[in-house]
């Protein structure tokens, strides 16, 4: 379960300081799905960099179960990151040089597993996602809608506890994004994750239990 | 993963690895036939070096000469010219010819003798392991053909005439001329107990027999091999030095080149101390340390145990060393250094910023990795690993491309002439048979041992180490800048800049 409290990001620019989170407080229950819509700069990805430990809060408190990531050293948010959080970008994020098996085994290499164990995690992670049959392939070599579903499978072949998702069907069509949505949210449903969506899509949104809404650096409660 | 991210990462950026690799492998071989050639040529010149002072010899012991005071002829000792003085009835005339001869063996101009107590001092100082003295000579002989003076006198040449014009039918050419040669060789007094450093370390016996302890103080003679050959001289035949007749009793050539040994002939120290009238005399002290780092402390505690004496090393010798090889020496030692530097700064440099800069490419991708899981120091060693398998492939080639580098010179054998004065000065003739002249004229140059000598680059490990050293040296540093660099990338800016 995610804590926020007092939740608050500023900015230092040439212009200013800028406040991208303003005293955010937000309670989300383990296994919940959210949506997390808002215009742009009003501090969804911000929001989204904290749950996933990847940012620090200028002020206030971010807790997931037990540990209070906004003390934590960097050290131990990079152990969290591996074991706990998935993360899923808008623009796939894969390395080109690798093959789609061996990008959903570097989300392993942190746990310390023999060779044949990651090689092992990642095939079934790829044929969970649709993908048995391109393990060899390289991202350049896959569709869009492939390359998100690797990066999919990267981030749940740690069987983490939560998926943090940024724009997952924005560089996707209407078609591919439904795949994309139905092969999440049986994820969701089959893996009991806790899934955060950050989408300013509305059919994507519709789909979330629970929808928020981000303006101004402030949450509120969407229906 | 770290070995195969590796892999796909240089094999699949195939042109910065190119670059970094070619340009480490370009420094590399170049360190490498840089630093075979300045070992070749300080071989070459311990060899010529060698066939002067001996194998084995660190520090030589000498004295300059001192300008003479006004007034003085600058002949003392033996020193200066030589000049030959004649008495009236002084040789054997016939036919209104008279044939003159004399042989004078003296320690030669630009050159000094000191006292043999140097010898003892230097032999009893800390850390000399062994210490032997020579002296260094210069036999002339002189024999002439002029016009007998009562003759030409006798028969009406007019008073005041101007010498040798007197009537025609006298002098050698029967026409009142006069005819003459000076013949100057080098001899070297040493010591005949056989001490492990001088002279005749250095050389090997063509023919009879080397020096034995019971030669001292005995007129025999060791000859020079090429000089035995031009003087038509073999073993059991006999050579006049400074007036007394010597039996030869062997012929040596030097082993540590195909250069002349130091002298043209060598007898007993004692010997030569008495022919010469330089009693207790000697011209150089060879002195060997106890070890190689003992040499400059040696040197301190010659030089101030003989405060008037030039102690100079091995190092300080090979400066005497002159002719191509010596221009070879300077060329390795000035542009081949700092244009191994530039190379190897520039290949550096290259390796550096394409790895920093490669690491700016791959923002999104660090940031990704560090997003799902992969601690700073598991990145760093990502990059720093990349970029020390670049600097061992340029490593690699460029010990091979060195190698060949080194093969090719060992192959073509560049041929370099090297001479090196020998510390002490000797007559200037060549031989028996040596040029005419005036009287005086011998003994006034300086004499060298002149060599050929083909340039061959060892191949050491230690070469071979140090262009490992340099490649990884170079990975290293490459691989610092970027692993620092990526590093610093905080996952969120990292996906932020990506974005």
């Amino acid at each position: 379960m995610y804590e926020l409290s007092e939740l608050t990001k500023t900015y230092e620019t040439k212009r200013g300081v800028v406040s991208a989170l303003n005293k955010v407080t937000l309670s989300i229950p383990t296994g919940q799905m959210v949506a997390i819509q808002g215009p742009t700069g009003g501090g969804k990805s911000t929001l989204l960099q904290m749950l996933g430990a990847l940012e620090r809060p200028t002020s206030g408190a971010v807790t997931l179960g037990d540990d209070e990531l906004s003390k934590m050293p960097d050290s131990r948010l990079a152990e969290i990151r591996a074991r706990t959080i998935g993360f899923v970008f808008q623009g796939f994020n894969l390395i080109p040089t690798l093959t789609a098996q061996e990008n959903v085994e570097t989300a392993l290499a942190p746990l310390g597993l023999s060779n044949t164990e990651r090689q092992r995690r990642a095939t079934e992670a790829l044929e969970k996602v649709g993908l048995a049959e391109r393990l060899t392939h390289h991202p350049s070599e896959l569709s869009g809608g492939q390359q998100q579903r690797v990066a999919i499978a990267r981030a749940l072949v740690k069987e983490p506890k939560v998926l943090l998702a940024d724009e997952p069907t924005g560089n996707l069509d209407e078609q591919t994004r439904d795949e994309i949505m139905d092969l999440l949210e049986g994820l969701w449903r089959d893996e009991g994750l806790t899934l955060i969506i950050v989408t300013h899509d509305s059919a994507v949104a519709k789909r979330a239990e629970r929808r928020l809404q981000l303006k101004h650096g402030a949450v509120t409660e969407k229906k | 993963m770290f070995g195969t991210y590796l892999y796909r990462e240089l094999s699949n950026r195939r042109k910065q690895t190119t670059i970094i690799a070619a340009g480490m492998a370009l420094a590399i071989a170049l360190v490498m036939i840089v630093s075979g050639v300045a070992a070749g040529v300080r071989d070459a010149q311990g060899s010529v070096l060698a066939s002067i002072y001996g194998v084995g010899t660190d520090i030589t012991v000498t004295q300059e000469p001192e300008q003479p005071a006004e007034g003085e002829a600058g002949q003392g000792q033996g020193q200066g010219p030589s000049r030959f003085e004649f008495g009236a009835e002084e040789g054997d005339s016939a036919d209104g010819t008279t044939a003159l001869a004399q042989s004078q063996l003296t320690s030669g101009a630009g050159s000094t003798t000191f006292d043999a107590t140097a010898l003892t001092a230097a032999a009893g100082l800390d850390d000399v392991a062994a210490a032997t003295a020579t002296l260094t000579l210069s036999n002339v002989s002189f024999s002439g053909e002029i016009p007998t003076g009562d003759a030409a006198a006798a028969e009406g040449a007019a008073p005041g005439a101007e010498p040798g014009t007197g009537e025609a039918g006298r002098g050698p050419d029967g026409a009142g001329g006069s005819s003459f040669s000076v013949d100057t060789f080098s001899v070297t007094g040493i010591d005949v107990a056989g001490e492990s450093v001088g002279p005749l370390t250095s050389v090997g016996l063509v023919d009879g027999r080397a020096f034995e302890t019971t030669d001292a103080g005995t007129n025999v003679v060791v000859l020079d091999s090429g000089y035995a050959t031009t003087s038509e001289l073999s073993v059991g035949d006999t050579v006049e030095i400074g007036g007394e007749e010597f039996d030869i009793i062997g012929t040596v050539s030097s082993t540590s080149s195909d250069s002349t040994t130091a002298s043209n002939t060598y007898i007993p120290l004692d010997t030569a101390q008495r022919i010469s009238g330089l009693e207790d005399q000697i011209s150089t002290v060879y002195v060997q340390a106890a070890s190689s780092t003992e040499i400059t402390a040696v040197q301190a505690s010659l030089q101030t145990a003989l405060p008037d004496a030039t102690v100079k090393t091995q190092e300080d010798l090979a400066s005497s060393v002159s002719g191509s090889l010596s221009t070879a020496s300077d060329l390795v030692g000035k542009l081949g250094t700092w244009l191994s530097i530039i190379v190897l700064a520039a290949a550096f440099l290259i390796s550096v910023l394409l790895t920093t800069s490669g690491v700016a490419r791959r923002t999104r991708e660090f940031g990704t990795l560090k997003a799902i899981g992969w601690s700073n120091g598991a990145v760093v060693r990502q990059v720093a690993g990349e970029s020390l398998v670049q600097g061992a492939i340029g490593g690699v080639v460029g010990v091979a491309v060195g190698l060949l580098g080194i093969l090719a010179i060992n192959i073509a054998a560049p041929v370099l002439s090297a001479s090196a004065a020998a510390t002490t000065a000797v007559g200037g003739g060549a031989g028996p048979g040596g040029r005419n002249g005036r009287f005086g004229d011998a003994a006034t140059t300086t004499a060298a041992a002149t060599t050929d000598i083909a340039l061959q680059i060892p191949v050491t490990l230690g070469i071979i180490g140090i262009a490992v050293a340099l490649a990884i040296l170079g990975g290293l540093i490459a691989g610092a800048f970027g692993g620092w660099r990526a590093a610093r990338l905080r996952p969120a800016e990292a996906l932020r800049s990506a974005a």
